[in-house]
């Protein structure tokens, strides 16, 4: 999963719905792994199959028209649950950037523990983007991490996006974040040295 | 600035990385069977050991059956994975409550009851609903697994410091109207992700005269508005609650404890990012007709119209309601309810199961409902024996079911069948939430126990 993040230039896979909650991105029923395995077969699944276990043809997955390691969706992406089954379905799919103008915060912070980019644009952008994929299917988007931009290359509209320099560095080169606190230990020491902890 | 969420905060930081998150020492960390494998798995692959296995504890909850947990779990899946949290627990040298430990109960239900979540605290778990322990004057939150392995390797997690904001609720609750309202209330008025980017403290005369399980429930469901988390500073109620709980403080120990509990409030030049009051004249008994928390309205109210959507929304609730299968506009009193589940992180302690019984005593479950009660813990269900309430259920035609998550999200056997209509007192309402295909209405226990005796979404009001 640590895959080191540069820029990515993809076609997008459009899920114009607000509020897409961690129980539709992996249902419950889905969480009793033990491993992070498997997940991306799952990604969606209730959407993207029917009781019977047939592709629901509508399903933007199961459209060959679209494709690519971006999901592009809507407002309040990935509310509900803390689970990281959810961002292990979306890495194990294949996505590697997840665009909407807002994320949940547990959510958000599993995508890029599991080195997959959570790109917050501004409303309008997003509408325009969801408008481009909509006109053409094969349209592309330029992500530069090392640049905070995203660039809709439809239409050459470029927007700045927000990460803090820790996580970028992160992403870049590959660290997680158990890395770093380990790396820390005698810090904690010290800390726990000069704290009243009774109540232990 | 000097709000009591930096106090707590703040008194956590160990470092600070420069343009990045804290590193926030984690004075608890609970862990349940969904979501810790992995991050065991990863501290082997690493060659770690638990930093600080005292401060750790462990118990299964989703997958647990509500019958016969003198059994093996039937279902091979789930078996392997509550086998697989207590070999991590032995492993690793943490404090493990099983199946068949009275002790044993929802994480998040067992933490507050054993005296183990304490007030000032900094309290994690991977679960959202961690939220729940705020009630203690604690700063609490839900992680993911990466997080979990964080602080199983070094009892820090790294977070960037949420913004903070007080929601004041000020005026005595109606009748029939129980924290649970009040919560689903603010949820209609903040939407699912008003409060993401915040951590919230709640105040105000209305929660000041809430019990312990009140404020749990209250603080439970603050998730469901985007907030990592909420709490209540600790006072009298707080302190009456803990004292002689198994893990609390003792003796001295106990005196200094409240001392210090004491100072934990916001100054009173306190500065929040955003403030909103809320009055409880303005709330009656809720209820959700959609498929997010926060598409919630007063039982007596109409669903809204398509036309008083924001226009980029009614894609969305559109979506909903087809999934609910209720017309925009419509009101919800007198639709056939098919099932009623009380219980889960949110309503399954002794206040609710007292309300519960309270409305359904002298009279008869509905023929056409199928009811689950569910403690949240063994030792909820041991109250609600002591108190007598499983004979008022048991003559009303109710069965009191064993400890567990449950229908909350229906990783066990108790799954609402696709299309049936569902009353629950649990926390979320997605598609699909309580079984594939099931619909769910979020309510208080009064109008959970109104449904299971009427067969129809009921006002309590009526029948108080």
């Amino acid at each position: 999963m640590k895959q080191k993040f540069d820029i990515i230039v993809s076609r997008c896979v459009p899920l114009p719905l607000e509020n897409v909650d961690t129980d539709q991105i992996i249902p419950a029923r889905f969480l009793k792994a033990t491993d992070k395995e498997g997940f991306g077969e799952n990604l969606f699944r209730d959407w993207r199959y029917d009781k019977e276990g047939n592709p629901v043809k509508e399903f933007v997955l199961n459209d060959p028209t679209y494709s690519g390691c971006v999901l592009v969706a809507g407002k309040n992406f990935g509310s509900g649950s803390s689970r990281e089954h959810a961002a292990w379905a979306i890495a194990g799919y294949g996505f590697r950037v997840v665009v909407s103008s807002f994320f949940a915060d547990i959510h958000k912070n599993n995508e890029l523990n599991n080195f997959v980019l959570p790109v917050v644009v501004s409303e309008p952008f997003l509408a325009r983007l969801f408008a481009s994929i909509d006109e053409n299917p094969k349209m592309e988007v330029k992500v530069d991490l090392p640049n905070q931009t995203i660039t809709n290359l439809a239409t050459g509209e470029s927007e700045r996006f927000e990460i803090n320099a820790y996580k970028k560095e992160c992403l870049m080169k590959g660290y997680d974040d158990i890395d770093y606190l380990l790396s820390k230990k005698n810090l904690i020491e010290d800390y726990e040295s000069k704290r009243d902890m009774t109540w232990k | 600035m000097n709000t009591l969420f930096d106090k707590i905060w703040d008194a956590h930081v160990v470092s600070q990385l420069e343009d990045g998150p804290s590193q926030l020492y984690i004075d608890r960390l609970y862990c349940h069977e969904v979501t810790t494998a992995q991050a065991f798995t990863g501290l082997r692959e690493r060659g770690l050991k638990c930093f600080r296995p005292e401060q750790i504890y462990c118990m299964p909850d989703h997958n647990i059956p509500t019958h016969d947990q003198d059994k093996p779990i039937e279902d091979e899946v789930g078996r392997k994975q509550v086998a697989t949290l207590e070999q991590n627990a032995k492993d690793f040298g943490l404090s493990y409550f099983g199946m068949n430990d009275k002790r044993n109960g929802i994480i998040h239900v067992v933490g507050p009851e054993r005296g183990l979540s304490l007030p000032g605290m900094t309290i994690v778990c991977g679960d959202s609903h961690t939220s729940t322990h705020g009630a203690m004057g604690a700063v609490a939150f839900g992680i993911g697994t990466s997080e979990v392995e964080m602080v199983l390797a070094s009892q820090c997690v790294l977070q960037a410091k949420p913004k903070s904001m007080r929601i004041n609720i000020e005026g005595e609750l109606g009748k029939g109207v129980t924290p649970k309202d009040v919560a689903l209330y603010i949820m209609s008025q903040m939407s699912t992700s008003g409060a993401t980017g915040y951590f919230v403290e709640y105040a105000g005369s209305t929660v000041r005269n809430m019990s312990m399980e009140g404020r749990l429930t209250l603080s439970n469901l603050t998730i469901e508005m985007g907030a990592r988390g909420g709490f209540i500073a600790p006072d009298e109620v707080t302190f009456a609650y803990l004292k002689g709980r198994e893990h609390a403080p003792k003796g001295e120990a106990w005196e200094k404890a409240v001392a210090y509990w004491k100072t934990l409030r916001s100054g009173e030049d306190a500065v929040f990012d955003r403030e909103v009051t809320f009055y409880a004249k303005d709330i009656e008994p809720m209820v959700t007709y959609g498929t997010n928390p926060g598409m919630g309205m007063g039982i007596s109210q109409h669903i809204p119209s398509l036309e008083s959507v924001e226009a980029s929304s009614r894609a969305s609730f559109q979506k909903s309601l087809n999934y609910m299968g209720f017309q925009a506009g419509e009101r919800l009193l007198g639709k056939k309810v098919d099932y009623v589940f009380c219980g889960s992180c949110t309503n399954g302690r002794i206040e609710d199961f007292r309300a519960f019984a309270s409305l359904v005593k002298g009279k008869k479950k509905a023929p056409n409902v199928t009811c689950w009660l569910v403690p949240g813990s063994w030792m909820v269900d041991q109250q609600i024996r002591e108190e007598g309430l499983d004979k008022v259920l048991e003559e009303a035609g109710f069965v009191l079911r064993q400890p567990g998550c449950s229908a909350c999200l229906a990783m066990n056997d108790d799954k609402i069948p696709a299309g049936k209509l569902s009353v629950s007192t649990s926390n979320r309402n997605f598609e699909g939430r309580q079984g594939p295909g099931a619909r769910t209405i979020l309510a208080s226990p009064l109008v959970a126990a109104a449904a299971a005796v009427t067969g129809v979404i009921t006002d309590p009001c009526t029948m108080l």
